[in-house]
């Protein structure tokens, strides 16, 4: 095999006479492929814009971009879980309960109880786990449809979150729990009003996606894979670096990245690569896409329904740390209404109800779009009242430009 | 003359399904129609009906008389065209009277009148000849049962034209032989019937004429008031096609047995109690093309799905060896490890991720065989399902096209390859070729013949019994859950096959 044939002989060595056609017509077919991603970025870009313009520049100072991260860090952790489940073709309406169920029990264990961190932090995880297992069975073994379990799921653990407080507010916590939403990462120089360990660590980022990207493009090549033009790939890599770089300067002029960015760039890399490269995440989107088909092609399908929803419990757990912690205080209402705004991430995103179809990236930029939107929204002093009748609308509004653009194609 | 349907011709893409159909029925006769799977039959009771709408086939239609458009089914119940599907249209949950009535309820201002629609109901339940309460749930009836309520409700609806389509296929031989005397009384009191059946018995004791189609076009009526129509001259009828080099040759080259299966039963997966494969030996030998023929119904989807990690039934007992060797396949996984490939009849259905490309539909079976530590290599993946494009010849635009948009044959050769991709010893091919064009079909035949000739087993469930003379070694007959015959290839005929079935019915 050739290990450096270029693409136009690829194209070519495959004996189809339109090849030559199809390449001049290759950007504007991948811009029709990948509508959905870019349309998503650019909706957020022209969102943040629009604020940016309305609130006078307060949207992007500093410490308002901090704050935007901060309030929606759990929002992204959790839509990370629910774009699984969503994917493999269920729902999970308990998040929000056992988000709050979640960090009354760190509350206990840590402020009435007196347990290390460490220990708490890991057993309220592996507590998240073990109520994904549950509704996961019943969804996956029992057959019962998941809107159901995970309905019954949401009163349970509400209640339990009201009986484990005693309807109290309980806190605070101890300063180094704390330090999981409210710390930022240590500052190794001392440059007058710049983080400047948060700069480099952001323009590191940059540099090593866009390498990744390179990497990834040549090997997609020396396969013959068609993938996106070259002017395209060097406008979107500049660009999307650009961004990183540019956002981390201006957290970098306040108190630098947050420890929970860091939690979520992590997981959101992790999620990604699991749900585009490996055996499992595959199996998950053929799960969902049809799964009578994937059953007669070998794929347990209970297991990784059972899998997807302790994964969504483990990270709902997660989720319910990192609030109670930038709460400093564990409360019976903490995590109300939590699962609406995750769904919506996901559905704004691109995730279909009917399951098979979403991604990562997505159900990530879809939350921050309902982050950006909050957070503009009440900067411009727009009551919660008419928030929630613009989000609606939003959403629904997303949805319907995906089934357009379903129909059409 | 009460129904003619003239030089009705209706095509799907890339598929003609009706090619001047003329079809017609005397006033008061009970008109039985017969043909091959796949001979049009279905689709003309459509086009009658109106769920092919007017203009989406082209030929005339005359009730009465009188040119008919009718624009869906509305307008053929109007006139008293009613169908009574193959698969019932109850709703289990709801009362024989509630059933009865539906979308027709007796009614004054949208408040239903339910004493009148007990009686109206008890009235119709005499007439054919059912003795249940109006008020039980149709869920409760067994099948035979529940076709009389569609029968009753279709003589609420003031029939003139009855068409039954294959009613007594599920029935035992009481509850038809009931269906039958029900129809001759129906057609005493002047409501014209039209039969759909496989079963000729059946129709030689009540039709009063028969149409036969066979590849989408009527080849014969035949009028049995002029004197007895004998069961041959139907099958030759229904079968009598030329037989030309539509099938690759071959020299079969065929070793030890490989791949067997004993004693293998199952039940009904919704009812425990109903036995649906009683008892199957079979056993295919190296390089061998083996073939199951048998009406829709006769239980060989059900045989090749239960058997392939147990996708289908319950209680299922029996042994599967191969090489002599008893093993498990009581997931499709163990199946699959053992190498055992099942091709589904029902490719959108039970066999494609359609909205997803068909790089990813070819390593779904076997996604370790395209990465490393679970983690996908995607040029490699991507490498193999080129390499499939091209040894089957799958015309895409790419192999990320999405398969959703390919045609029928070659939707069936991306099945083809992720199944092949898992290298199977033993090839279960369930109606390979249904639905796709004869050049496709072709190629999909040449492609059995390559793999017999590598040595691996292959068996082929047909319905199209030119395909399985054409292609196989031998053939299992099989009907209602058994084999009734087993003939090699070189000796078997469509009448010889359809005489076995008939027989056995």
């Amino acid at each position: 095999m050739s290990q450096t044939t270029h693409p136009p002989a690829s194209t070519l060595a495959d004996g189809n006479p339109t090849a030559a056609v199809r390449h001049d017509k290759s950007l504007l077919h991948h811009l029709q492929h990948n509508l959905r991603e870019y349309g998503m970025l650019i909706t957020l870009v022209a969102i943040m814009g629009f604020f940016q313009y309305m609130t006078e520049g307060t949207l992007m100072q500093p410490l308002n971009l901090t704050n935007l991260v901060l309030q929606n860090s759990y929002i992204v952790i959790m839509a990370l879980g629910m774009l699984l489940v969503i994917v493999a073709g269920h729902i999970d309406l308990s998040v929000g309960s056992v988000c709050g169920f979640i960090g009354a029990l760190a509350a206990v264990l840590m402020v009435e109880y007196n347990w290390h961190f460490v220990p708490a932090t890991l057993v309220c995880l592996l507590c998240g786990g073990l109520i994904g297992a549950i509704q996961g069975s019943f969804v996956a073994f029992s057959r019962i449809p998941s809107f159901i379990v995970t309905l019954a799921g949401m009163l349970v653990f509400k209640g339990l979150a009201l009986a484990l407080l005693a309807g109290q507010s309980v806190g605070p916590f101890p300063s180094a729990f704390q330090m999981l939403s409210s710390g930022f990462i240590p500052d190794l120089f001392s440059v007058e009003g710049l983080r400047l360990t948060s700069l480099l660590l952001g323009a590191a980022v940059a540099a090593a996606l866009a390498v990744g990207g390179l990497r990834q493009r040549a090997n997609r090549l020396r396969h013959g894979v068609q993938t996106e033009p070259a002017g395209l790939f060097v406008a979107r890599t500049v660009v999307f670096g650009g961004l990183l770089v540019y956002f981390s300067y201006l957290l970098a002029s306040y108190k630098g990245l947050p420890n929970v960015l860091i939690v979520m760039a992590l997981l959101i890399v992790l999620f990604d690569f699991v749900t585009s490269r490996t055996t499992i995440g595959r199996r998950i989107y053929a799960m969902g896409g049809n799964e009578k088909a994937a059953k007669l092609s070998g794929i347990k399908t209970e297991r990784l329904t059972l899998y997807a929803f302790i994964n969504m419990g483990v990270l709902a757990a997660l989720a319910g740390l990192v609030f109670a912690a930038r709460l400093n205080t564990a409360t019976p209402k903490a995590g109300l209404g939590f699962e609406l705004d995750v769904i919506a991430a996901c559905f704004i995103g691109g995730a279909s109800a009917s399951g098979g179809v979403g991604k990562v990236m997505g159900a990530v930029i879809g939350a921050f779009v309902m982050g950006v939107m909050n957070n503009g929204m009440s900067i411009l002093g727009i009551g919660i009242d008419y928030q929630q009748v613009i989000k609606g609308v939003v959403l629904l509004a997303a949805v319907l430009v995906d089934v357009y653009n379903k129909n059409k194609a | 003359m009460l129904l003619e349907m003239r030089n009705i011709r209706k095509t799907f893409p890339g598929v003609v399904a009706l090619n001047q159909v003329n079809l017609q029925v005397q006033a008061g006769e009970i008109h039985a129609i017969v043909g091959e799977n796949g001979a049009g039959k279905s689709t003309l009771m459509k086009v009658l009906s109106g769920v092919y709408p007017h203009g989406s086939y082209s030929g005339q239609i005359l009730f009465d008389g009188q040119e008919r458009e009718f624009a869906g089914i509305r307008d053929s119940e109007h006139l008293g065209i009613i169908i009574i599907h193959q698969e019932l249209a109850l709703v289990p949950l709801l009362s024989i009277a509630e059933n009865i009535f539906l979308g027709n309820e007796t009614a004054r201002h949208g408040v239903i009148d339910w004493m009148a629609a007990h009686s109206r109901a008890q009235a119709l339940l005499h007439k054919v000849g059912l003795r249940e309460s109006p008020d039980t749930p149709v869920g409760q009836l067994g099948v035979g049962k529940q076709q009389l309520v569609e029968i009753a409700k279709a003589l609420s609806r003031k029939v003139r034209l009855l068409i039954l389509d294959e009613p007594t296929a599920s029935l035992n031989e009481n509850d038809s032989q009931a269906l039958l005397d029900l129809l001759l009384e129906l057609k005493a009191q002047g409501i014209t019937c039209i039969l759909i059946s496989h079963k000729l018995n059946e129709i030689s004791r009540v039709a009063d004429a028969i149409t036969v189609l066979r590849d989408g076009s009527t080849v014969q009526m035949l009028d049995c008031r002029e004197g007895p129509v004998s069961e041959d001259r139907v099958i030759q009828a229904m079968v009598g096609r030329e037989m030309s080099d539509r099938y690759p040759q071959r020299q079969p080259q065929v070793g030890d047995i490989v791949f067997e299966v004993r004693n293998w039963r199952a039940h009904h997966p919704q009812r425990s109690d109903r036995e649906h494969l009683k008892g199957i030996d079979l056993n295919v030998r190296r390089g061998e093309i083996v073939g199951i023929a048998g009406l829709m119904g006769a239980g060989r989807t059900e045989l090749a799905m239960s058997i392939f990690g147990r996708s289908w039934g319950q209680r299922i007992s029996g042994e599967v060896r191969l090489h002599g060797q008893p093993i498990d396949v009581s997931t499709v996984e163990k199946a699959v490890s053992h190498g055992l490939a099942y091709v589904t009849e029902d490719r959108k259905g039970n066999g494609l991720v359609l909205n997803e490309d068909i790089q990813f539909n070819t390593s779904l079976a076997n996604l370790p065989g395209v990465s490393f530590a679970s983690v996908i290599d995607n040029g490699q993946e991507h490498r193999v399902a080129q390499d499939y494009r091209e040894k089957l010849r799958i015309r895409c635009s790419g192999v990320d096209q999405k398969t959703l948009n390919l045609s029928g044959g070659n939707q069936q050769k991306v099945v083809l390859s992720k199944w092949l991709f898992t290298s199977p010893e033993v090839l279960i091919l369930d109606e390979p070729t249904r639905g796709i064009d004869v050049g496709a079909k072709y190629e999909i035949y040449t492609l059995i013949a390559q793999l017999a000739a590598e040595g691996k087993c292959v068996i082929v469930i047909s319905s199209e019994m030119p395909e399985l003379l054409g292609i196989t070694d031998r053939i299992y007959v099989m009907n209602e859950g058994r084999f009734v015959a087993e003939m090699p290839t070189a000796e078997a005929s469509q009448e010889r096959i359809m005489r076995a079935i008939v027989k056995a019915s």
